[in-house]
């Protein structure tokens, strides 16, 4: 293990270019050890670009970065032996069996006929596929597929494991226990960089990367995420016609920013305009029967609000002439 | 190393072998091409159905025929009465040439030593009209000189030569069977599909499934990942390869003259630009369907026309025999013949060895080259 034994990734000043178009734009970021790291974006944020280039799938165009203390670009062999990848597809043989899978992984590790076993029987008690042992992959569903995917990428007990989406299209339950084992390896000391579209679940991260356009938007715990990017208070409105009661209320003055969060919306005011105040024009505005206003309730943020708040200060911020930092 | 290698190699043998279909494919239809070719391709003229006009039927005349029903060439199917039959069995088809022998035969054959046979020839199909006009001559040529010494010596009681003895000898495959010309052709061709369209497909479907990522991430090299992926191709390619000498052998008699080793070396070094070759292809393109696409643009029409095997090389324009050099199968084919027909040891063609040595380090080293991901590395 090279320099920096505190953090498991440095990565200084990353980017990738595919041709003329920018993926990822001078990145920084330091992962602390055992800790979980949410790499949050839209889809075509750069967050898998920067996996693949951690893991050296990918080189970079500029910049460097140290993965376990390896540097990516000249010590990648070092580096894959010290980490796990689960990628956003599906990668595990579809016409082997649970055994198979498990063992070529092994295999191609390096890992001996009794390391293998012996972690072959962890992976079976984690991912809870003892009894599937000799079904094909292919009649796994997607939430066993997911953990024995998972399972495969850690055989080696890697240090770091790089999770790209691997949520992406499992049902809600899988999701969540799905977050339990991941917790569980964090717990155990491994470090985990993951990237999920899906906002509720960064809240599960202890450390959260925003990207957006291939640059960082802003970088923290989820907490201190919503009380540096967010003043004043958020309300949820329940109300029926949204679209309606969202165009009206956008068009007023005092109100700064909306979103619709399935059945409801989320208004954000000026700051300077006060819960109870806010809460009264609001109940004005949508005093028509028409919306059968149900509630106009202070809530607690989330960060799917602080996202889209930063992405709109970054997107005007660069509508207003700076044409991309050098 | 070993590790790494045996478990990629243990794992394609077991999709092959789960993937019963393709298996299937792999074996047999090497078999079913050859049994198909081997029939269809035969460039032999055999029983060829003829009749003969005998104007004067006598003792001299009637042994001339003998010598054609004799011959396995050719079936003597009609005796005619009137020539003028020989137009109408030409035109249906029924018989491909006619032998006339004229009424005064015998007396100008005792007389002048030399006299006219007449034959009529469908010559609609060049190549085999060709090769019957040969058989007729050599038919009537061995006549002859039976006949010189024969009725020399009961006339004048000596002796004499005949000024020219033409008596060609064909070494290697006397009997100038074509099986034993196409069946190397066979192989080539057949390996050079199996083994070209086969590897390159079983790496390009692992880019499109995604399992491929999975592996680049691991610490295995890519020279282990080709050579692991490469092992069960070579072991059943050179399954298929002795297997289709096997049935060349039951079906159409062809013996391997050369020794076993030097086969199975000569075997081996194709086998491995063939996978070369495939491998590169896989590393260029990025889905199956175009990975089909070009390794059966790039194996088939050359095992066919670059090869020699149904178009001699040596008969090319000069620009398309230097573009044969650029495929191994003309190479593999040339070692191929030496060893199977002429029975000659690596002494003959260590050339041709030598350059599939060359065509398989390059392809493979290049494709090795191409695995790892560059600058310019590929967007997923």
């Amino acid at each position: 293990m090279g320099s920096g034994d505190s953090f498991a990734v440095e990565a200084a000043d990353l980017s990738k270019r595919f041709g003329r178009f920018t993926a990822v734009d001078a990145v920084s970021f330091l992962v602390p050890r055992g800790t979980i790291f949410g790499l949050l974006g839209a889809n075509g944020a750069g967050k898998s670009t920067i996996i693949r280039m951690l893991c050296g799938l990918l080189r970079s165009s500029s910049g460097t970065a140290t993965v376990a203390g390896f540097d990516i670009n000249r010590q990648s062999e070092q580096v894959k032996q010290n980490i796990g990848y689960m990628s956003q597809r599906f990668s595990l043989y579809l016409d082997l069996t649970v055994r198979e899978n498990i063992r070529f992984f092994g295999g191609i590790y390096g890992l001996s006929r009794e390391e293998v076993g012996r972690r072959l029987d962890w992976v079976l008690e984690m991912a809870g596929l003892r009894q599937r042992l000799d079904d094909l992959t292919s009649e796994l569903s997607g939430g066993w597929r997911q953990r024995l995917a998972l399972g495969c990428a850690i055989l080696h007990s890697p240090r770091i494991i790089f999770l790209d989406e691997p949520t992406a299209g499992v049902d809600p339950v899988s999701r969540r226990e799905f977050w339990e084992l991941i917790n569980e390896l964090a717990a155990g000391g491994t470090t985990v960089l993951i990237t999920t579209h899906y906002l509720d679940e960064a809240e599960y991260a202890n450390r959260i990367l925003l990207i957006h356009s291939g640059r960082i938007v802003a970088q923290g715990t989820p907490g201190e995420l919503k009380n540096s990017v967010l003043h004043g208070p958020t309300l949820e409105v329940s109300c029926s016609r949204c679209i309606e009661a969202l165009k009206r209320l956008q068009s007023q003055p005092w109100v700064r920013q909306t979103a619709v969060f399935g059945s409801t919306l989320h208004v954000r005011p000026l700051a300077s305009l006060g819960l109870e105040e806010t809460r009264r024009r609001i109940r004005e505005l949508l005093s028509d029967p028409l919306f059968e206003l149900r509630g106009v309730e202070s809530i607690f943020p989330s960060l799917e609000d602080v996202f889209i708040q930063l992405i709109e200060r970054q997107d005007s911020a660069s509508e207003s002439g700076a044409e991309g930092p050098s | 190393m070993i590790r790494r290698i045996y478990a990629i190699a243990k794992k394609e043998f077991r999709q092959i072998y789960r993937d019963i279909r393709s298996l299937a494919v792999l074996l047999l239809l090497p078999i079913f091409l050859l049994v198909m070719f081997g029939y269809a391709i035969s460039l032999d003229v055999r029983h060829i159905p003829i009749a003969v006009y005998d104007a004067q039927n006598s003792a001299e005349s009637r042994r001339l025929v003998d010598e054609f029903n004799h011959s396995e060439y050719f079936d003597l199917r009609y005796h005619l009465s009137d020539v003028r039959e020989i137009d109408a069995l030409l035109d249906r088809g029924r018989i491909r040439a006619a032998l006339v022998i004229p009424r005064d035969f015998s007396r100008l054959m005792l007389r002048d030593r030399s006299c006219e046979v007449q034959v009529l020839l469908d010559g609609s199909n060049s190549t085999s009209a060709q090769t019957a006009l040969g058989y007729i001559e050599a038919v009537i040529l061995n006549y002859c000189s039976g006949l010189t010494d024969r009725e020399l010596l009961r006339f004048a009681g000596v002796q004499v030569t005949v000024p020219v003895d033409y008596r060609p000898r064909v070494w290697y495959n006397p009997e100038l069977h074509s099986s034993v010309f196409l069946v190397p052709g066979l192989v080539t061709f057949i390996m050079l599909i199996s083994a070209v369209i086969s590897t390159a497909l079983s790496i390009v479907r692992e880019k499109e499934r995604g399992t491929m990522e999975q592996i680049l991430v691991s610490p295995i090299r890519p020279a282990e990942l080709i050579v692991g992926k490469t092992i069960p191709y070579v072991i059943i390619s050179l399954a298929v390869s002795f297997g289709v000498l096997a049935v060349s052998h039951l079906l159409f008699g062809v013996t391997v003259k050369g020794s076993y080793p030097v086969l199975f070396l000569v075997i081996l070094l194709f086998l491995l630009s063939c996978l070369g070759m495939g491998i590169l292809i896989s590393t260029l393109t990025q889905s199956q369907h175009m990975a089909f696409t070009l390794s059966a643009l790039l194996t088939i029409l050359p095992a066919f026309i670059l090869s020699g095997f149904v178009f001699p090389i040596r008969n090319m324009p000069v620009v398309i025999q230097a573009i044969t050099y650029l495929f191994p199968g003309r190479f593999f084919l040339a070692a191929l013949r030496s060893v199977i027909i002429k029975g000659t040891g690596l002494a003959s063609f260590w050339k041709e060895a030598l350059a599939l040595v060359a065509f398989g380090a390059v392809t493979l080293t290049f494709s090795i080259l191409r695995m790892k991901p560059g600058p310019r590395g590929r967007r997923k």
